[in-house]
């Protein structure tokens, strides 16, 4: 089908380029505008189809009888555990990447070092790799029979089955977004304002700070913001990781995940509308801080 | 203060972008360096900046080394060719950057910020930003932000490639009074010969990652140590080896023997200055540059066969 369609759209323009001589002037016109409906008919639907009906559903269900199942799930405490568990692995985490992040795409886009293209390569490994084995490589390394399981036992120190463990497996998951967002409009921002610091006598974190910092600003908040997103909703490798004990180190889309397979689905639904609630209120968050302090440069 | 560049060596890869360069520039002069792209004049500018490192030699600035000193320590106020404005900052957070980094009190920033806008015309900008500046506004704001550390030099760097001809005209004019007001040593780099000599009281003409000539402007059109700074400096005929300014073309009003005979290919109005295009009898092809009064004394015509002299005509040893 889709082949078809593609056919027919790349012969339109020829063929109402032939009929135009004779009939009437607005053909070719009339082409361009259908084009252009159907193209955004075409990602509307596909839009819809993919993510604003299923969402749709999820928040249609989690109403559907009413406030008082809802404000009962919400008010159990294994969910509010979970709700602010998740919180806290957000708050640690996020933060940590924002930092390595920015620390990141400065190292690869100024830079010059040998073996910067492995540097890169590496960055972008948790992309690659899915969060299970992930996940898996960590119980490996940080677990009790692990490489350095003797050592932290020895301390201590409990990594898997505990929050350290699924702040790392989270920080591991989301790694690239800032780093990956920061470096393109680091490298727009040049170098020629930096250098200018320099030569006004700024040292090097004063020009961070003042320059570099405020010039590449958009790139962290989108970086951060794709971050916070996905660290809030990563599943595959905190579940392993954390051992899934309810009202311990279950965090919210494990909490759903739980609810949803003993059958209570208010409480998984109710449960996902916060999750989904929390990436809403990231997205708009970031929305007005970009508007605000845009408008300040600009205007 | 006085700026020395010793014997200043500078690859890029396998590109020598300067090659054994040594400059004097005198205290409180106006200097250019001028040459073609690719010259090393933007090298050697940066290099004194401290925006570079020399491979091998020496920049001294004011009597002391600097060779080692890092840009923000060697006192340097520098222009960037696209000015590198703090686009995030107002105008006066511009200008006042350098204050600010060195922790100076409100006030004084205040002050001072005020004053330099005030010489650099920008009066009532102040709270503007970058992107609502026009480009020779620009141009005065990155001015005014480096010599808001008072700094020991000024370095300019192609300061007025990226603009408009008229107004290229009235900031060339206007820094040339400022430096008679400031008297800060000042280098520019420039490729446009014309902006070289109507703004530099002494030129350094580049080439390669070389010197060529060192001399005030009227030196180097006068006097040319070679056939590079002949043609670069001013408008040139080449005629074999041997190079003839067109203005040195003396059109004949009648034959005595002494010329020879040319064909006007082309006569052009550019207002008191006329350009005659000739063709030789050997089908080379020259110009004349004569006054407009010259022309009409002689009614050129295109088409026109006349008698032309070459006046000691200038051959460079190879």
């Amino acid at each position: 089908m889709s082949s078809s369609a593609s056919g027919s759209l790349a012969l339109s323009p020829a063929s109402a380029g032939q009929a135009a001589p004779r009939r009437s002037g607005s053909n070719p016109e009339r082409a361009v505008r259908a084009r252009k409906y159907g193209v955004r008919t075409i990602a509307l639907g596909y839009l819809a189809l993919l993510l604003l009906a299923p969402v749709a559903m999820i928040f249609y269900r989690t109403f559907e009888h009413g406030m008082t199942p809802v404000w009962n799930a919400i008010s159990e405490p294994n969910a509010q555990h979970a709700f602010w568990l998740s919180l806290e692995i957000v708050a640690i985490s996020v933060p940590l990447n924002t930092i390595f992040g920015i620390g990141m795409a400065l190292l690869l886009e100024r830079g010059r070092f040998k073996g910067k293209w492995l540097l890169g390569l590496l960055i972008d490994l948790p992309f690659a790799i899915s969060p299970v084995v992930i996940g898996l490589a960590l119980v490996l390394a940080y677990g009790k029979t692990g490489w350095l399981g003797d050592w932290l036992a020895e301390n201590g120190i409990q990594v898997i089955f505990s929050v350290p463990g699924m702040v790392l497996a989270t920080a591991i998951v989301s790694l690239p977004f800032v780093a990956r967002e920061t470096i393109p409009v680091l490298r727009e921002l040049g170098t020629d304002a930096e250098q200018a610091a320099s030569t006004l006598g700024a040292s090097g974190w004063q020009t961070f700070w003042r320059i570099t910092l405020p010039g590449i600003r958009w790139g962290v908040v989108y970086g951060v913001v794709l971050t916070t997103a996905r660290a809030l909703g990563e599943f595959g490798a905190v579940s392993i990781v954390s051992g899934r004990i309810e009202g311990e180190t279950q965090t919210l889309p494990l909490f759903v995940q739980a609810r949803f397979e003993n059958f209570d689905v208010t409480g998984a639904y109710t449960a996902a509308v916060v999750l989904a609630l929390l990436a809403f209120a990231t997205l708009i968050l970031m929305n007005l801080l970009t508007r605000r302090t845009r408008a300040d440069t600009v205007a | 203060m006085a700026i020395e560049a010793r014997n200043v060596s500078k690859h890029f890869g396998d590109f020598a972008a300067l090659d054994d360069v040594s400059v004097t520039v005198a205290d409180g002069a106006l200097m250019a360096l001028l040459g073609p792209s690719g010259s090393g004049k933007s090298t050697l500018l940066r290099i004194i900046a401290g925006l570079e490192s020399p491979d091998t030699g020496d920049v001294v600035i004011g009597g002391d080394s600097v060779t080692d000193t890092p840009a923000r320590k060697r006192g340097v106020g520098f222009v960037f060719q696209h000015y590198a404005p703090f686009k995030h900052m107002t105008v006066f957070n511009n200008v006042a950057f350098g204050l600010s980094v060195r922790k100076r009190p409100k006030a004084e920033i205040e002050g001072r910020v005020k004053e330099l806008l005030g010489l650099v015309r920008l009066d009532g900008l102040a709270e503007r930003y970058p992107s609502q500046l026009s480009g020779g506004q620009l141009q005065r704001m990155a001015l005014a932000r480096a010599l808001a550390v008072q700094p020991k030099v000024l370095l300019l760097d192609e300061p007025f490639g990226a603009l408009d001809a008229q107004v290229r005209g009235e900031l060339r004019e206007w820094l040339r009074r400022l430096h008679e007001e400031i008297h800060v040593t000042t280098i520019f780099v420039t490729h446009d010969q014309e902006e070289a000599m109507e703004v530099a009281e002494q030129i350094v003409v580049m080439n390669a990652g070389k010197i060529e000539q060192t001399g005030t402007p009227r030196e180097l059109y006068e006097s040319p140590s070679n056939e590079f700074v002949m043609s670069f400096i001013g408008p040139v005929n080449r005629i074999g080896d041997a190079f003839v300014r067109p203005h040195d073309v003396q059109i004949l009003a009648g034959d005595d023997g002494s010329g020879i005979e040319a064909l006007i290919k082309r006569v052009v109005h550019l207002g008191f200055e006329v350009r005659v295009e000739l063709t030789l009898p050997d089908g080379r092809e020259i110009w004349a540059q004569v006054t407009r009064d010259e022309a009409q004394e002689l009614e050129l015509r295109e088409g026109q066969i006349l008698t032309v002299r070459l006046p000691q005509p200038r051959v460079f040893a190879a």
